[in-house]
This record gives structure tokens, C-alpha cells and sequence, in this order.
């Protein structure tokens, strides 16, 4: 596998992989049949003989179910710049959640820094933890997720009070340089039932709200009503949790970018380059570190500066670094393939598709009108007009996002 | 990924092989090739069948697909799962290698004629390509049968086998077939018989774990294909195998499907072109016009300016 710039979630980014998430808690054998299901396809005739299952019909169902859950073409390349403020008061101390609450942060913090990585290829993240009253920022907003991981990880000891105040100013104080094409956000993992604040908060909450920061909270104990406000105030969302899952569940919901923003986000052409990664093995001397590196790197293609990860700012000449495959994950949703349609049994017994034998996409063959020996629906793409078994419409268009046929013609 | 099992060295092999009459110049006439010298499409093939035996040779069970890549379509060649079920079961192995090479060459040949009829009728610029997308995608459809069908499977990889130059308006296509064959942990290993690298098949081996590699001698193919590409997932692990010599991360631009290493990206949709415009042509964005965004950049402008 290659290393982590290209992504390491083998699901698909835009969670395709949800079932698997849903299924966390329950045992692996639970899993397999709570997600098959199979018994709800068994039929009974009238006198409670078990029918046998029609293979089509399953078929013609998935391909419904499919084609509805296709909503809306989301826009996804949204750049967001968001702040995670993890409150490490003494009440994260408690072990309601296990193994702390601060535990429970922590892993939470982690598989939604990797999520949001894998949804917002462009975007910055930074942590700030909230600790004897004091807000302070464990890493600068950037793009590296291990970064993030890392110093979190060396960060877990918990004391004091907790502030939002001071939370809230320390982020709106470095969100308030970002780019203008950026879109601001602060999410808080709250643990504390109560705030130790410097000032009024209240003006805290409008300075935000002036700057076009969306505040979101994720609450450990109960509803608090300055979180509420701070929501409702900011445009974000406020969400308690009753356990560690429910946590995990809430925090990633903040992984995707919030739809509402997706329509006012200022759009901006943004300049960037696409370095080549260095041959293993050479030695070369790199910009950001300014240390000599053996193997991999990259070359910024404006002055030829070595950076060592991706995506970054050139250090020397300020140019905007991206990996182009991961800005590639997101353009099947831009060009779709369009859905294949079933081929009616009549035309079929017009004897038309005697060439049109094997699926075009796997060579398994197809059902025909005449047999019986091959259940299941036929599918035609209305582009190239090449034939597809069922299995291939379902991976094409859940997986692939190209259709073979049309990929073999010339444009 | 699960340890040891009894099909660690079972593998289905699915070779994409270069058939485009353009790149090989027709059988005929290699005057007009644009391939490597010396290295005419009937030595390519030799090369390439003798490397088919010998992956049935290092295990039986191998299973092995043919997919043509051509200027204008791409078809199956052969497929070893397909040939063992219509012979009989207990027939000379010898007959059957005589058979693989003769089914291989009266398909190919089919192949090639309807590619050069087309090539005659309407040749264009965009001929010099070869449909790679197409045949990937097609790669991965098959080995998606085999991932659905009965367990414990042989473990699936994709060479490909391109000598023509890399084609930016396939760049999404290719890009998705890498990110899906990533998904099903599908290795793609590439080796270029032309003379330009690769900079999609980069991005692939680098993306997938497969090996990338532009042999110095094409005459010599046959040698690279057993030594390197022969060698199966779970022996890999213990091999010292050509190191990558760098990936070519540059995309294609929207615009003019051309291949850049600068651009610019819009933030809504992520669309790369090649030159600063208004709108965005892709998701209809109306671009605000924004300075330049780090001081960095603009401390060096300035430095350049005084
Ligand atoms: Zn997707
Ligand atoms: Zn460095
Ligand atoms: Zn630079
Ligand atoms: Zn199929
Ligand atoms: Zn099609
Ligand atoms: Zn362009
Ligand atoms: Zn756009």
C-alpha cells in the first residue's frame, strides 16, 4: 500500500463504508446476519412452503434502493480550516466513559482527524486543549494528520477548570488569517458542566460570529446552555453524548463538510502545485526541515525545493503543495457514470443480443430470455450500449466509477 | 490481510497488453512505428506468450486473462478459467500450452484488423493512445467476479503492458480504476515497452503496491517479465524488487486535457486548470477575486520586484 498522502481508508471516502460503522458494537457473527438479513427475502406460499428466492427481484430491489439513495450532487472540495479543542479539565478525568473521557477524546480525536483528512483533501486542521483554565495550541492548523495524532497523543494529562472563552479567542485568533476562500470552523469536545471565563463570554460569541467561525460542540455530561448559545449564535451544532460510541458517532459527523456551507462557501481559484516524489533511496536536503532525508520527498515544480510530506506550503517560494490523487478521489462525484438501464425480456427474445452473450465488464454470462439456468436482471449503459450482469452495475457504480464500454471507445 | 493460507502463491494474473496498431507501426510496414527500434509487435508477442507458459509452469493453479489495449477498443484475449472448463479435463498439458499461444494469436489477430480498418477510416491525432482506462476498468471487473466467487480465491494483480504515451484525457478514468483497484487491494504492476515513461502507471504501482518498470532493453522483455513480474504477492515480501525510481504526480488540466505541474484549483469542486479564468467551467462557481493567499508568496514577489 502506498503511504499515507494517497489515503489509507480502503473504504470509499464518501462513506460507502457506513454499514461498517454502524456495525461496530455488534459481534462479527451478529454483523453477518444483521446486514444480510437473509431471512426477509424468504417468501411462504399459502399453505407455508417456503418459496424459492427470486434472484431478479432481489436485483431489480437493490438497483431501486441504489438509485434513491443517490441525492443531490454534494460539492465536496469545500476548504475547510477547523480547530479541535479538546477540554482536558479535571472532569475529564472521570471514567463514566471508558477508559476516561479523556480517553474517549482522545481515540474520537484521532479517527476524526484521519476521516477529515480522507473528506477535505485541501483543508487545515489544528488542536487546542483547554487545561487549568488556559487555552493552548498543541499544533498549528496544517495538513498532516500524524502530525495532529502525534501531539495529541503526548498531550494526555488532565487538571484545572475549562474555559470556552478562552478556547473560542485563542482559535478565532488564528483562524482570523486564514484565506478568505477558507471556511472557519471550531469543534469542542466539552467535558466540563461549567466555564471559567476571563470576560463576558457573550462578547467572545459575537466576535465569532462577526468573523464567520462556526462554533460546534460536542458535549460529555449534560446540555449546557453557553454551548447552546454558542451554537446556535455560530451556526453550528450542539450534540450530547450518552456513550462512547455515541461520542465517536457525533464527532465524525463534523468529518464531512456541513451541507449549508457548501452554497455560501466563496469559491476562488487557488494556485497549486503537483510535485514529483523523489526515486527511494536518494539523498537530498530538505526545505522544511532543512535536514538531509534519505528517499521519497518531493520536488516543488516552481523552485525545486525539497519538502518531505504532503500537502504543505512550498517553504521557499510559497506555493501551495497537493498530492493530485487526492484531489482525484473526489471527481467521480463530478462525472458520474450515468445509472444502466434493464434490457426488457422482449427485446431479448428478438433475438438482437445473440453477439451480446457475455458481460461486457467481467465475461460472466447473461441471462437470457429463453434459460432459465441464469437468474437476474440484464443491463445496458445508455452511452456505449454494452451489456453488464448485475454484480458489474453494482460495482460500477459503487466502486469503480467508470464504465468499461465507454472507457474502450474513443472520444 | 490474512497470513498464510493455501493460495498464498495462487494467483490470477490479468495482463493488459499494448495492441495498438499505431504504436507498433501495423505488422506489416514497421516503418511508421512509433515503438522502440529493433522491437517489432510479432517479437513483442513472442515475449509476452512465452511469460503466459511460463506462469502456468510455476503453478498449475495460476490463472491467467488477456485483455488487448488498442486505439480504439479493447477486448479479451484470453481467459485460463474459460479455456479449462471447454477442454476436456484430462487432455496432454502439451496440447494445451500449443493451444494457449494459438488462441492468443487468432484472437489478436481478429483484434488487430478491426483496429487497423478503423485506424484507415477515421485516423486521428488521438489514435497514438491507447485506451488504457478502457481496459483497467475491464481488469477489474473480471477480478471483481473472482473476488465474489468461491473462497479461498487466487490472489488477483494487473500487469499492464504499455508502450504508448500516457493519454490526459483518461486521467479521471485512470484515477478512478487506481482508487478502486486500492480498495479491493488489487496490485497494479506496470513495465513500458516504449520509450516514454508512464506518469498514470506511476501513480498506480505507487498507489496500489505494484512495481513499476521501464525495462533499458526491450529485447530483453521476456528476462524482466520472469524475473520481476513473474513472482507472485506473497513472494514479494521477501524479495529484493526494483525500487521505484521516483512517480510523476502531474494531473491533466480540465480545460485542454493537457499535462501540468502547476495550475489552478477551484475550491469548490477541486477541478484543475491550466490558466486563471473567472468561473469555473465544471460546477459553474463564480470566482472571488482573491490576492494572493500566503504572505510567503507574496514577500517573494516583492523581493523579486525590487
Ligand atoms: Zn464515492
Ligand atoms: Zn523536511
Ligand atoms: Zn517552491
Ligand atoms: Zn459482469
Ligand atoms: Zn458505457
Ligand atoms: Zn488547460
Ligand atoms: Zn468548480
Amino acid at each position: 500500500m502506498g503511504p499515507e498522502e494517497d489515503g489509507t481508508n480502503p473504504m470509499d471516502e464518501d462513506g460507502d463504508g457506513d454499514a461498517e460503522e454502524q456495525g461496530r458494537d455488534m459481534e462479527a457473527w451478529e454483523k453477518a446476519y444483521a446486514e444480510d438479513r437473509s431471512w426477509e427475502a424468504l417468501t411462504e406460499d399459502a399453505s407455508g412452503l417456503l418459496l424459492a428466492v427470486d434472484v431478479t427481484q432481489q436485483q431489480r430491489q437493490h438497483r431501486r434502493r441504489f438509485a434513491a439513495s443517490k441525492g443531490p450532487r454534494i460539492q465536496r472540495g469545500i476548504i475547510r480550516y477547523v480547530f479541535v479543542v479538546c477540554d482536558f479539565s479535571r472532569a475529564a478525568a472521570e471514567a463514566d466513559f471508558k477508559p476516561s473521557r479523556m480517553g474517549a477524546v482522545a481515540n474520537c480525536v484521532e479517527a476524526f482527524v484521519r476521516e477529515f483528512f480522507d473528506q477535505n483533501p485541501l483543508s487545515h486542521l489544528g488542536l487546542i486543549t483547554i487545561r487549568n483554565g488556559v487555552a493552548r495550541r498543541l499544533t498549528d492548523l496544517s495538513g498532516s494528520p500524524e502530525a495532529h495524532i502525534r501531539a495529541l497523543r503526548a498531550n494526555l494529562e488532565c487538571s484545572g477548570d475549562a474555559s470556552i472563552q478562552n478556547a473560542i479567542d485563542l482559535a478565532r485568533g488564528y483562524l482570523s488569517s486564514i484565506p478568505s476562500y477558507g471556511h472557519r470552523e471550531v469543534v469542542i469536545l466539552y467535558s466540563a458542566l461549567s466555564t471559567c471565563d476571563p470576560g463576558d463570554i457573550m462578547d467572545s460569541i459575537a466576535e465569532c460570529k462577526k468573523a464567520n467561525i462556526r462554533c460546534s460542540v460536542v458535549g460529555l455530561s449534560a446540555e449546557i446552555y453557553i454551548c447552546k448559545t454558542l451554537c446556535d449564535k455560530t451556526g453550528g451544532v450542539y450534540s450530547v453524548a450518552i456513550s462512547e460510541s455515541h461520542l465517536k458517532e457525533l464527532v465524525l459527523e463534523h468529518a464531512p463538510p456541513p451541507p449549508a456551507v457548501a452554497e455560501s462557501a466563496v469559491a476562488s481559484l487557488v494556485r497549486m502545485g503537483f510535485p514529483q516524489r523523489g526515486a527511494e533511496g536518494t539523498v537530498a536536503l530538505c526545505a522544511c526541515h532543512r535536514e538531509v532525508k534519505l528517499g521519497g520527498g518531493y520536488t516543488c515544480p516552481r523552485c525545486k525545493a525539497r519538502v518531505c510530506e504532503l500537502p504543505t506550503e512550498c517553504h521557499i517560494c510559497g506555493l501551495t503543495l497537493v498530492s493530485s490523487p487526492h484531489l482525484a478521489r473526489s471527481y467521480h462525484h463530478l462525472f458520474p457514470v450515468p445509472g444502466f438501464e434493464e434490457v426488457s425480456v422482449q427485446l431479448q427474445s428478438m433475438g438482437k443480443f445473440d453477439v451480446l452473450r457475455l458481460c461486457y465488464g467481467c465475461q460472466q454470462e447473461l441471462p437470457t430470455a429463453g434459460s432459465k439456468a441464469i437468474a437476474g436482471v440484464r443491463l445496458e449503459c445508455p452511452r456505449c450500449k454494452q451489456h453488464f450482469c448485475f454484480d458489474c452495475d453494482v460495482y460500477i457504480h459503487e466502486s469503480l466509477h467508470n464504465c468499461p464500454g465507454c472507457e474502450s471507445l474513443v472520444k | 490481510m490474512d497470513a498464510l493460507n493455501a493460495t498464498d502463491d495462487i494467483s490470477q494474473v490479468v495482463i493488459l497488453l499494448e495492441a495498438n496498431p499505431y504504436f507498433w507501426g501495423g505488422r506489416s510496414n514497421g516503418a511508421h512505428s512509433t515503438g522502440p527500434a529493433n522491437f517489432t509487435f510479432d517479437r513483442f508477442l513472442e515475449h509476452v506468450l512465452l511469460f503466459i507458459n511460463s506462469l502456468h509452469l510455476l503453478n498449475q493453479a495460476n490463472r491467467i486473462v488477456v485483455i488487448a489495449t488498442g486505439a480504439t477498443s479493447c477486448a479479451y484475449l484470453y481467459d485460463s478459467n474459460a479455456a479449462e472448463l471447454s477442454e476436456n479435463a484430462r487432455t496432454a498439458r502439451v496440447s494445451k500450452k500449443l493451444s494457449v499461444v494459438e488462441k492468443i494469436t487468432q484472437k489478436l489477430e481478429d483484434f488487430m484488423s478491426k483496429e487497423a480498418v478503423y485506424d484507415l477510416n477515421q485516423g486521428t491525432e488521438d489514435n497514438r493512445y491507447s485506451l488504457l482506462s478502457g481496459s483497467l476498468s475491464m481488469a477489474l471487473c473480471y477480478i471483481q467476479r473472482i473476488l465474489r466467487g468461491p473462497s479461498p480465491h487466487p490472489l488477483p494483480r494487473i500487469l499492464c503492458l504499455q508502450g504508448t504515451p500516457d493519454a490526459p484525457p483518461q486521467y479521471i478514468a485512470v484515477m478512478n480504476a487506481i482508487f478502486s483497484a486500492q480498495r479491493s487491494l488489487v496490485p497494479i504492476d506496470a513495465c513500458i515497452v516504449g520509450n516514454h515513461h508512464s506518469a498514470f502507471l506511476q501513480q498506480a504501482t505507487h498507489i496500489t503496491g505494484g512495481i513499476y518498470m521501464k525495462p533499458p532493453a526491450p529485447e530483453g522483455l521476456f528476462e524482466y517479465l520472469s524475473m520481476v513480474f513473474a513472482t507472485d504477492l506473497y513472494s514479494r515480501k521477501f524479495l529484493q524488487l526494483p525500487r521505484a525510481s521516483g512517480v510523476d504526480f502531474r494531473a491533466s488540466c480540465f480545460c485542454h486535457k493537457k499535462s501540468i505541474d502547476m495550475g489552478f484549483v477551484c475550491s469548490v469542486c477541486l477541478s484543475i486548470f491550466c490558466k486563471g479564468q473567472r468561473t469555473c467551467t465544471t460546477c459553474n462557481a463564480i470566482f472571488a477575486p482573491s490576492k494572493q493567499p500566503n504572505p510567503a508568496a507574496a514577500a517573494a514577489q516583492k523581493r523579486k520586484v525590487s
